[in-house]
């Protein structure tokens, strides 16, 4: 069998790569301009299709924010009549308005192939079992690896999230050899398999590991390698684009293959947004040029990486990226939620009982990721229980916000920080970023 | 006919309580009892020293996160049974005390405590002629 599960566009030359992707993003182009959003834009910039004639025009092209998606909820951005759509995928809104990506059955056909591709360039082939630990429904990490693996021709196993104990009697009874994850689930697996008197190396038929959807450091994988006695790969995705599928790394494991055939990748300065040089960190910028429901153009991801080079000893020249070093905005990614302090701020000044100065610190604890909310009582109190109920009130209110337990410390007031200007609310000492 | 304890809330990290008996010292003022119970993250230092409205506003100055709070301090002879008698009043009224702490000044044994119910609690200290300690009490003890 072929190592690569679409040979005909992995082991394009660079030259060839560039030369599909003219053509594509040209279509793209006149795909966009069916919606008004992009019309305008063109408008604005004063600039019409003809004028994309190399790859380097795509830097006279409009850059698309998420701002742009929230304000033309629900379906402003949307390129097809909408009967032509298939599925939806909202994120929750909780920032503003959600956003929603929209998929015509040719957008999942695509957006499955480029997972199943990245499944296939780590060893997995249709006699193997794949289980997703990924939540299903409006998080793409559950339907996206659910079809890429289909795609492939795998048995999967749509575990879903969470239920430990289920997970690995899952694991063992049907023979998973790939369960996906994010990395801070994998380290908690290990650890009930540890109680529950389970070796992974001994006991399972595991031999590849795919994680993503949270920021982990070399080190956590190597870790998490050891842990599990197999090779853990890199997976990058985003709703907006699709989902999983964007980015993957391959067996060489240095850095994560961003398919050109579907996408375009910049790395531009977030203050200049001009493109700095291979090899400087910069934010991710992307074009859709495969897309029919929604194509995006100059997406700016708000991603942190920068260019490790544009060839590879596995054959394909797509362009590898470095793992994603931070964000050029404040959003946080903890065990694969995304979480803005502002969502945190929000809960806490409805509690007239806090002041307004917090801080959030992020930390990496034995192995998993945690949040930290430092709030400052307005008042002094003489009162135990009050307080008692208050901080659990504060937990309660957090989890029903952003999904996870943080843990909440009162302190007196005057206490925390207070910066010159803007204040500083995020601390982050987790290992990712080295 | 009650005094004040004052309240400060004590983060568990070092330094946090020191800064607080410094600015005391510095104000030369008595404690006179304190208590802090321990919980996992922070405490209320709970504090009766001598002119507690004077410490109040040093402290606040000094950006200390206090409060004043009014407790009641029963005078009770140092000898057995008297803090059970002194308590059985207000439990056979039906009064719940939300906390309460003793010490000896001048011989005497003096217990401080809260109630549900403060004004239950002034109308038996009155009924049963229970001797109860003021602010003024507190600043002469110098």
């Amino acid at each position: 069998m072929s190592n690569y599960f679409n040979p005909e566009f992995e082991t394009l030359s660079r030259a060839e790569i560039e030369a599909l992707q003219l053509e594509r993003l040209q279509t793209t182009i006149r795909q966009c301009l069916k919606n008004e959003f992009y019309r305008k834009k063109f408008d604005e910039l004063g600039i019409t299709p003809d004028d994309i004639k190399t790859l380097a025009d795509v830097r006279k092209l409009p850059f698309t924010t998420k701002q742009d998606l929230r304000d033309t909820y629900p379906f402003g951005m949307s390129c097809v009549p909408l009967r032509d759509c298939v599925r939806l995928h909202s994120s929750s809104g909780t920032t503003g308005n959600p956003t929603v990506i929209l998929h015509t059955q040719k957008d999942l056909d695509e957006w499955a192939n480029q997972v199943a591709r990245n499944l296939w360039m780590v060893g997995l082939r249709p006699d193997d079992v794949f289980q997703n630990s990924s939540g299903y429904g409006m998080f793409t990490g559950g339907l996206g690896f659910q079809y890429g693996a289909e795609r492939l021709g795998m048995l999967t196993v749509p575990a879903a999230a969470g239920n430990s104990l289920r997970q690995i009697k899952f694991i063992k009874d049907f023979g998973t050899t790939c369960i996906h994850a994010v990395p801070s689930y994998v380290t908690r697996l290990y650890e009930v398999m540890k109680e529950e008197g389970v070796d992974p190396r001994r006991d399972t038929k595991l031999k590849v590991l795919a994680i993503g959807a949270e920021p982990h450091s070399e080190e956590q994988r190597q870790r998490i390698e050891q842990m599990m006695g197999v090779k853990a790969y890199n997976s990058f995705g985003m709703s907006e684009m699709c989902g999983p599928g964007v980015g993957f790394e391959c067996p060489e494991q240095n850095g994560l293959h961003f398919w050109e055939d579907y996408y375009i990748v910049e790395i531009v300065d977030p203050e200049t947004l001009e493109p700095v040089p291979d090899g400087e960190i910069g934010e991710l910028v992307l074009t859709t040029l495969c897309r029919e429901a929604m194509p995006l153009l100059r997406y700016r991801t708000r991603d942190l990486t920068r260019v490790l080079g544009r060839t590879c000893a596995c054959g394909r020249n797509h362009i590898r990226l470095d793992r994603m070093r931070g964000r050029s905005d404040d959003m946080m990614v903890l065990r694969g939620v995304n979480i803005f302090p502002i969502q945190i701020e929000k809960i806490l000044m409805q509690f007239s009982e806090l002041a307004s100065n917090y801080l959030i610190t992020l930390t990496t604890d034995e192995e998993n990721d945690n949040m930290t909310v430092e709030v400052e009582l307005a008042q002094p109190t003489d009162d135990y229980k009050q307080l008692q109920t208050l901080e659990k009130e504060i937990r309660r209110r957090l989890k029903d916000e952003i999904l996870l337990t943080p843990i909440v410390k009162l302190v007196a007031k005057g206490t925390l920080p207070v910066s010159e200007g803007k204040a500083v609310r995020v601390v982050d000492r987790r290992k990712v970023y080295q | 006919m009650s005094i004040h304890q004052l309240s400060i809330f004590i983060e568990n990290r070092s330094g946090t309580l020191i800064k607080v008996l410094d600015v005391l010292k510095e104000a030369n003022i008595q404690i006179i009892a304190s208590t802090i119970a321990d919980t996992a993250e922070y405490g209320i230092y709970r504090l009766i020293c001598s002119e507690p409205m004077r410490a109040c506003e040093e402290l606040m100055k000094a950006g200390v996160a206090v409060a004043p709070s009014e407790v009641f301090a029963i005078e009770i002879d140092d000898q057995p049974g008297r803090a059970a008698e002194a308590v059985k009043t207000f439990s056979e009224a039906g009064i719940s005390i939300a906390y309460m702490y003793s010490f000896l000044l001048h011989g005497k044994g003096i217990l401080i405590f809260r109630t549900d119910n403060t004004e239950l609690a002034r109308k038996i200290i009155v009924d049963s002629g229970l001797r109860v300690l003021c602010d003024e009490d507190l600043s002469k003890i110098n």
